[in-house]
């Protein structure tokens, strides 16, 4: 089995365990000022992450391209309040561009 | 009437970003039956976005699997939240669980009265469902019909998504510090160490930032 099923498998799983697992246990459990203030911060940490090796980096190296330009627009998109789709759709467009500019 | 309208109006809204979604795990390397399984059944974008994320950077199914974990975890929290008001047992709970997720919670919890808290609950998360499945489909077919990703600017588009993602929840001085942290911390760690690690890594300064206070 390759790596993107057993991805997408254990992810299914695991991403319903802990929908099912709210529903079910009593509140106590979780309710810990603690633990509601970690997973309020997981989200901001793994997500920045992702930016940031998503964008500039390439197998294990560093590697700033064409993709920072879209990124760029997306920054620049996010600061002027516009809507998701605009954001994602514009990094594309800068992105794309500078990819051409440099092949 | 209005709490089904508000929950229509956010579920075609949130849906259309199932193309961003379609496309960017159609570039990641994901087939179109496995974008699509991933709608249907992890059915939570910043985990979906994640788990490609990671293993198109190069990373293990095990670090996507985790990292997507992780960032589900908040849904279990919406579900301690919204049982006390849904009170369903058996498949009726299994639906309800499988729908729980930010825009659902979001619309029940802005309600006043119980009967729309459930409305909006089960109306948004049937809404959000259908049209984000439908828009990975389209995303995927799309992606995959015009070939190199690059010439497109799509492998663009999944930092982008990440970071329209996090950009709302930098509110304060102390989450733009835990932010840039974690940027400094994972590109740090990619020349050491094999992809997906420098991701899930940075977990561990939310564990130790919100254990401190």
């Amino acid at each position: 089995m390759s790596a993107q099923w057993i991805a997408v498998i254990g992810t299914s799983v695991c991403a319903f365990g802990l929908k099912f697992l709210g529903h079910s246990v009593p509140e106590s459990w979780l309710s810990h000022p603690r633990i509601q203030r970690i997973n309020s911060l997981i989200p901001i940490v793994l997500l920045t992450a992702l930016v940031a090796v998503n964008a500039v980096t390439t197998k294990s190296k560093i590697v700033i391209d064409h993709r920072v330009a879209g990124l760029a627009v997306a920054v620049a998109a996010l600061i002027a309040k516009l809507p998701f789709p605009f954001i994602v759709i514009g990094a594309a467009v800068g992105s794309a561009v500078a990819y051409h500019f440099g092949h | 009437m209005s709490v089904k309208r508000d929950s229509l109006s956010l579920s075609l809204a949130v849906g259309a970003y199932g193309t961003a979604f379609g496309a960017a795990s159609v570039t990641a390397h994901f087939t179109i039956l496995q974008t699509c399984l991933l709608s249907l059944l992890t059915f939570s974008g910043a985990s979906q976005f994640a788990v490609i994320g990671v293993l198109g950077a190069g990373g293990s199914a095990i670090s996507g699997i985790a990292t997507a974990t992780l960032l589900g975890t908040r849904n279990a929290l919406y579900g301690l939240r919204m049982a006390p008001i849904l009170k369903v047992r058996g498949a009726k709970r299994v639906v309800a669980a499988q729908v729980t997720i930010d825009e659902s919670t979001a619309i029940a919890t802005a309600q006043k009265d119980q009967a729309d808290q459930i409305t909006g609950f089960w109306h948004t998360g049937f809404g959000v469902f259908l049209f984000w499945n439908l828009f990975t489909l389209l995303g995927a077919v799309g992606a995959k019909a015009i070939g190199n990703p690059s010439a497109w600017g799509l492998d663009a588009a999944v930092p982008a998504a990440f970071i329209g993602l996090v950009w709302p929840r930098l509110i304060d001085r102390k989450t733009r510090v835990i932010a840039a942290a974690a940027i400094l911390l994972s590109l740090a760690l990619v020349p050491f160490t094999s992809a997906g690690i420098p991701i899930i890594s940075t977990a561990l300064l939310a564990i130790i930032v919100g254990w401190r206070k």
